[in-house]
């Protein structure tokens, strides 16, 4: 079932187009994550679902219900539209305890004592908050003021959450707990929730499908953590993804050369996994990827060697251009050390192609 | 000219407080030294008594060979008069002097020329790549060109040792690396010493030649990046260096098994004679494959952007494994590690709490 | 994110139409009420200076520029206030440095004395010093000339000089804290980087300390020379008796001569338009002088600059610091105090000379010092309660409705913040004696009120509005959320987070209101005297004791007042 169906939005703010065009489902209790670098409009998709932004153009239903219209003339005020959000800054009111944030939800929409008294409860439980009822929220920590806010975001809403880069702001051994937390809360409610953030990571980790969006505000790919890291759909999607090289790729004579027809630059003899026939294409490849291996004919020097702790960063100039490799330290066990001005061979394993045409971003 | 910063017997008391005790180091001219730690450690305190800005309440520095500080015979040279160059966390440009001026600034104190000022500062905004700029005003710029105005402010003069407080922090992550290709060329260049200051444990590996971990104003252990981060001498430095899985071991008959399994043994050779021991590794020093090893299932699998996090069962704990991302697993899968480099800890030790 | 700040309260107030006609009301109401209350005084000042009833007249503003008299009380003011700006801000910038930078002790001491200043209403003060040091009868010289066996009074403060030197001091606390603040919040690091680049101490004072806190010293300047050249109550007290004017008492001087006649009226309205330009020229030049660029010097880090150790002269600056605040400070107090127990005025300080006679007087069967009080009262109440509404209101339709013409609206409401509260005064005159729409308010308590609101509307706006945009959108747009309405968010969620901030404006008004002397000494009637007024009354008529007397009872109020509001704004929690 759709839980929200946003149709054909198109949002402007004076001159610049920021969203175009847009569309998406939201499907019952999953966990959709919207993500895309800072300005993409993921925020401003956002705000318009929740009503604090007018679309141009375009069609929002919430739970079947048409909430926003710009040909029908409707547009439903926040209030009405039955959303639980959680704020970046969590928004959680400083001068009203714990108890009176969560409550104040069920107060709005005239739900009886008792039972709202029992929900708040049960709110506090599930964000492990219990115990914390009279507190302030100048006396929590962060991690603590985020629980407290998505309890008012499920006593508002236990159907439908939006969140909006919820753990931006805490610190970072906190948020891998508090991705976990989400996971394990969406289990037990079956709530959906929709998850925005310019955090790639945190999305891969905690959604069940992923929406990438580019700096025009289209959407790149949609699918699950797999699908994106293992297949990216274009280059956006891939150097969004992580650290990535791309080199372009010329066939000659049935060999494959990077950047340039000359015999050092000649990584393959047979036909690549993956690449396109009849077009130009763009290779892309992650740091990790590239390999030093003595027995390959690329030849390459070293001109940057980096140790970071968990791996090696090289970077390697061949061809008059360079590339990136990471070298974890696993293999750097086997004893061999590289060195600024080695010469080295190259190997590729793994490696993408992408029509040049359609690439995306080129870096 | 062999340089050394020598200090003994330093303790600096604070109140009832000892922020530095009995600190040793030698450093060479030319060398890229830093000072990690956690916040507190003390390694704040030990810089600016290297610059002048706190006394030490016992001991002695020198630096070049020229004694800077002596408790014990009252003798201590201010900090304008030590010639060095520092550049600090903040930057500390000033919002009310033009480029050119900031960075003069050292070379009008000494009242050279106007021509040679000229030349130098020009000479010094070249190597920090601030061609052109002489007229801008600080406040509009970049923290990656503040940074390149400290620097070239600290150069202008030639100093032997340059002292870096926190350099790379303020700066966001992409700045990062550019800045420490910068920095290690102008060392390059000018062949300064560098005594740097940091709690971020990739920074210091980055750039040092040697490199000190410090806790509570002591030392724990000195060496070259490599050295520490691969044969930590304890439980502290292993994990403020990096991630680290710390698992408890049993061993029979000197074979290793994890705690609450002892079907398989670990396939790594046992330390010594004792019954317990803590294994520590490395996230990404642990192989896996489908193939050979210690049989295992992966209950979790996290994308991280440089590598796949897999969370894996080892007997009643779980172990962390970093691999790329092309090495795939889904979670329930069967897997197999292979530890080539483990390390041994004594049961009881303490890991550093790494509050970065 | 601004863009989208703006935009989006304008969809909020597009989104319910009863939401949209409250904006409108509330808008139209905001234009409506600063036209009023400002606006109009300056139109009439404007129009009556330069226009007669029929043409346009600039004969009058000449011959009343050049007449002689003006022209010395132009003189007078300018020399008095450039001359006391300079020395505040020396006073003011070696206290800062004292207190800020050194290692002197008994800094707390210090600042303590320091804050009794603003408690107490300059004229006041200056009645005090006169009662030190006038002639031949002021106390303090009596005693001297006593002690030296000397033939004449050594010092007069009956002269610009005297007026000089007690602006200054009274004043230059207000230097002391734009600069201590900048001083002890400035990023150490800036000091230390020069320190290591080879400069001694002193170079580093000369060449980067003190430039970066000049944009600290010159706002301190500035807020001097203004309230400076806009003082009635000083010059009032001190020069009056030897016909020293200035252009503020010499508006009230003509006003009072003018007797309602509005030839009168109109001169003095011309020597507003003169002192308006002064005022204006002052800015203007002071902001051509110091190119104030705001420095961000000061960074979120604990770590404080290094005291400078005083060593040998450390003492004897304690000594003279502490001598030279106790005798600024606390002595006109005591002297007020001892003249109000005195039974006569001239009489030597002795027990024998001591009662309460003047309380006494004061108090019992004394209508007209009961309703000076009661009406004071009464003013600074409603002052501070409708500044405060209005505050609250302007703000909100400034920053969060955000109308066209936003910032007119801003503009006029800080306008009378940097006009004399004279003019201010002389434009309501002007204005509210049947003039227009034929509302007379003259004579009347009204009229001050109506002054009072243009004059402190911009407290409790600057006040409003920095806390109220302080409450992030998204803490009304979670309430929305919620369920919550726009109004409903209002009132749970906005308002009670800029609570603290409406009681302590509401103390800005009240407390500077209640002991007022400039705006209400043109604006009294027979009926509503104020306190300031009533004291000042007082002493014209001879009365110097039972001056004094109730004097000491404004002080005290003044400081029950004060305590109290610290008391209260010191538990609120803020945001």
């Amino acid at each position: 079932m759709v839980k929200a169906r946003m149709e054909n939005l198109t949002i402007r703010y004076g001159k610049h187009t920021v969203v175009q065009n847009f569309s998406l489902d939201v499907y019952e209790g999953e966990i959709l994550g919207i993500v895309g670098p800072s300005g993409c409009g993921k925020t401003t998709i956002m705000r318009a679902l929740g009503g604090f932004i007018n679309a141009d153009e375009g069609e929002i239903y919430i739970n079947d219900t048409l909430v926003y219209s710009v040909k029908k003339r409707v547009n439903r005020p926040p209030e009405s539209r039955k959303l639980g959000i959680v704020f970046q800054d969590y928004a959680v009111w400083p001068h009203l305890s714990v108890w009176d944030n969560v409550m104040y939800p069920l107060k709005k929409q005239r739900v009886p004592r008792e039972q709202s008294r029992k929900m708040v409860k049960t709110a506090l439980e599930q964000v492990r908050m219990t115990g914390y009822e009279k507190h302030m929220p100048s006396q929590l920590s962060g991690g603590q003021q985020q629980r407290v806010a998505i309890a008012r975001a499920l006593t508002s809403s236990s159907d439908l959450i939006l969140m909006d880069e919820p753990i931006t702001n805490l610190d970072a051994k906190l948020r891998e707990g508090m991705l976990d937390e989400i996971r394990m809360l969406q289990k037990r409610l079956k709530t959906t929730i929709v998850y925005i953030t310019h955090d790639q990571e945190a999305a891969l980790h905690l959604c069940d499908r992923v929406v990438i969006m580019d700096q025009k505000g289209k959407i790149c790919q949609m699918g699950s953590d797999e699908e994106i890291i293992q297949r990216p759909a274009d280059q956006f999607v891939f150097s969004f993804i992580g650290a990535s090289n791309f080199i372009p790729v010329i066939e000659k004579s049935g060999r494959y050369y990077l950047w340039e027809a000359k015999e050092d630059l000649c990584y393959s003899n047979t036909l690549p996994q993956g690449y396109h026939r009849g077009a130009r294409n763009m290779m892309g490849i992650r740091p990790l990827d590239i390999v030093f291996d003595d027995t390959s004919p690329v030849r390459a020097v070293i001109s940057q060697a980096v140790f970071l702790g968990s791996m090696f960063v090289y970077f390697v100039s061949l061809g008059g251009r360079e590339l990136r490799l990471h070298r974890s330290t696993l293999d750097s066990l086997d004893g061999r050390e590289y060195s600024e001005g080695d010469q080295v061979g190259l190997r590729f394993i793994n490696e993408k192609y992408y029509q040049a045409e359609n690439a995306g971003v080129s870096i | 000219m062999l340089k050394d910063v020598t200090k003994r017997f330093t303790t600096k008391t604070l109140g009832t407080m000892t922020a530095v005790n009995h600190f040793n180091l030698s450093v060479s001219q030319g060398e890229c030294f830093s000072l990690l730690g956690p916040s507190g450690c003390g390694k704040t305190t030990t810089l600016r008594m290297i610059a002048g800005f706190e006394d030490l309440s016992e001991g002695e520095i020198h630096l070049g060979g020229k004694p800077m500080s002596i408790r014990a015979k009252n003798y201590y040279v201010p900090p304008e008069d030590r010639g060095l160059g520092m550049v600090f966390q903040a930057f500390a440009v000033w919002p009310h002097l033009n480029i050119f001026e900031n960075i003069a600034f050292p070379l009008k104190v000494k009242k050279l020329a106007r021509h040679e000022i000229r030349e130098r500062v020009a000479r010094a905004m070249r190597h920090c790549s601030l061609d052109g700029m002489e007229n801008a005003y600080p406040s509009n710029l970049s923290g990656g060109q503040q940074q390149r105005i400290a620097l070239a402010r600290a150069i202008v003069t030639n100093p032997k040792v340059m002292l870096l407080d926190e350099p790379l922090s303020n700066l966001d992550p992409k700045l990062r690396e550019s800045m420490r290709f910068e920095i290690k060329k102008l060392q390059k260049e000018f062949n300064f010493t560098i005594i740097f200051v940091t709690h971020d444990q990739s920074e210091a590996m980055a750039l040092s030649d040697r490199m000190l971990v410090m806790d509570q104003g002591e030392i724990i252990q000195i060496g070259t990046p490599t050295e520490l981060y691969n044969k930590p001498i304890n439980r502290f430095v292993h994990s403020f260096l990096g991630q680290s899985n710390f698992n408890q071991m049993d061993i029979i008959s000197g074979k290793v098994y994890p705690q609450g399994n002892h079907a398989a043994p670990l396939g790594i050779s046992a330390p010594k004679a004792s019954k317990q021991m803590v294994l520590a590794t490395r996230p990404n020093t642990i192989e896996m494959n489908q193939k050979e090893g210690f049989q295992t299932k992966v209950i979790k699998r996290i994308f991280l952007t440089d590598f796949i996090e897999y969370i894996v069962a080892l007997g009643d704990e779980i172990i962390r494994v970093q691999t790329p991302h092309r090495n795939f697993f889904r979670a329930g899968d069967t897997c197999y590690l292979r530890f080539p480099s483990p390390i041994w800890y004594e049961v009881g030790q303490i890991p550093a709490s790494v509050g970065t | 994110m601004k863009l989208n700040f703006v935009r989006k309260n304008n969809d909020l107030a597009r989104l319910d139409g009863k939401r949209f006609r409250m904006d409108n009301i509330m808008t139209f109401l905001s234009f409506l009420i600063l036209t009023t209350v400002v606006i109009l005084p300056v139109v009439m000042i404007i129009y009556n200076t330069f226009w007669d009833g029929s043409k346009l007249d600039l004969e009058m503003f000449a011959r009343v520029i050049l007449r002689e008299e003006n022209l010395a009380a132009m003189k007078n003011t300018v020399i008095i206030g450039v001359i006391a700006t300079l020395l505040a801000t020396v006073i003011g910038v070696f206290f800062a440095w004292l207190l800020g930078r050194s290692d002197i002790p008994l800094k707390g001491l210090m600042r303590w004395l320091f804050s009794i200043p603003f408690m107490i209403p300059p004229f006041l003060a200056a009645m005090a010093w006169d009662m030190m040091f006038s002639g031949r009868g002021g106390y303090v010289n009596r005693l001297l000339m006593n002690v030296f066996s000397l033939a004449d009074a050594p010092f007069n403060i009956n002269t610009v000089g005297g007026i000089i030197v007690i602006e200054a001091v009274y004043y230059f606390p207000f230097v002391y804290m734009q600069v201590v603040s900048a001083l002890q919040r400035m990023d150490p690091t800036l000091e230390e980087s020069a320190r290591i680049s080879g400069a001694k101490q002193w170079y580093v004072i000369r060449k980067i300390t003190l430039p970066l806190t000049i944009p600290a010293i010159s706002s301190g300047t500035l807020l001097v020379l203004i309230t400076s050249l806009s003082n009635y109550g000083i010059p009032a007290m001190l020069g009056y008796s030897k016909n020293i004017f200035t252009l503020p008492t010499m508006i009230v001087e003509r006003v009072n001569r003018a007797g309602g006649d509005f030839q009168g009226i109109r001169e003095a309205t011309a020597l507003s338009v003169v002192l308006v330009i002064v005022v204006a020229i002052a800015l203007f030049v002071q902001r051509k002088l110091l190119k104030t660029g705001r420095y961000d010097i000061i960074k979120g880090k604990s770590m404080r600059p290094a005291l400078i150790k005083l060593r040998a002269i450390k003492y004897p600056l304690l000594v003279v610091s502490i001598v030279f605040l106790i005798f600024v400070v606390l002595t006109p107090l005591v002297v007020i105090f001892l003249v109000s127990i005195l039974r006569a005025y001239g009489l030597p300080f002795s027990i024998e000379n001591f009662s309460l006679i003047n309380y006494q007087k004061i108090f019992v069967n004394n209508k007209a010092v009961i309703d000076s009080i009661k009406n004071s009262l009464f003013l600074g109440f409603s002052a501070g309660i409708i500044c405060l509404f209005l505050g609250v209101m302007l703000s909100y339709v400034i920053y969060k409705i955000r109308p066209k013409g936003g910032g007119i609206l801003e503009t006029l409401a800080v306008l009378p913040y940097s006009l004399p509260g004279t003019v201010m005064a002389i434009g309501c005159i002007l204005a509210w004696s049947g003039i227009v729409f034929g509302i007379t308010l003259y004579n009347t308590i009204w009229i001050i009120l109506v002054a009072y609101i243009a004059r402190y509307l911009s407290y409790t706006l600057k006040s409003c509005s920095a806390s109220l945009q302080q409450v992030h959108y998204s803490l009304e747009e979670a309430s929305r959320s919620c369920g919550a309405s726009h109004m409903e968010s209002l009132v749970d969620i906005t308002i009670p987070l800029i609570k603290p901030a409406m009681v302590s404006s509401f103390f800005l008004v009240f407390l500077p209101a209640m002991r007022e002397l400039t705006t209400s000494v043109l604006l009294y009637g027979p009926n509503s005297r104020t306190l300031g007024v009533q004291i000042q009354q007082l002493r014209i008529n001879g009365y110097m004791t039972q001056a004094a007397a109730l004097s000491v009872v404004a002080i005290i109020i003044i400081m029950v007042s004060d305590t109290v509001v610290k008391a209260i704004t010191k538990d609120r929690k803020g945001i």
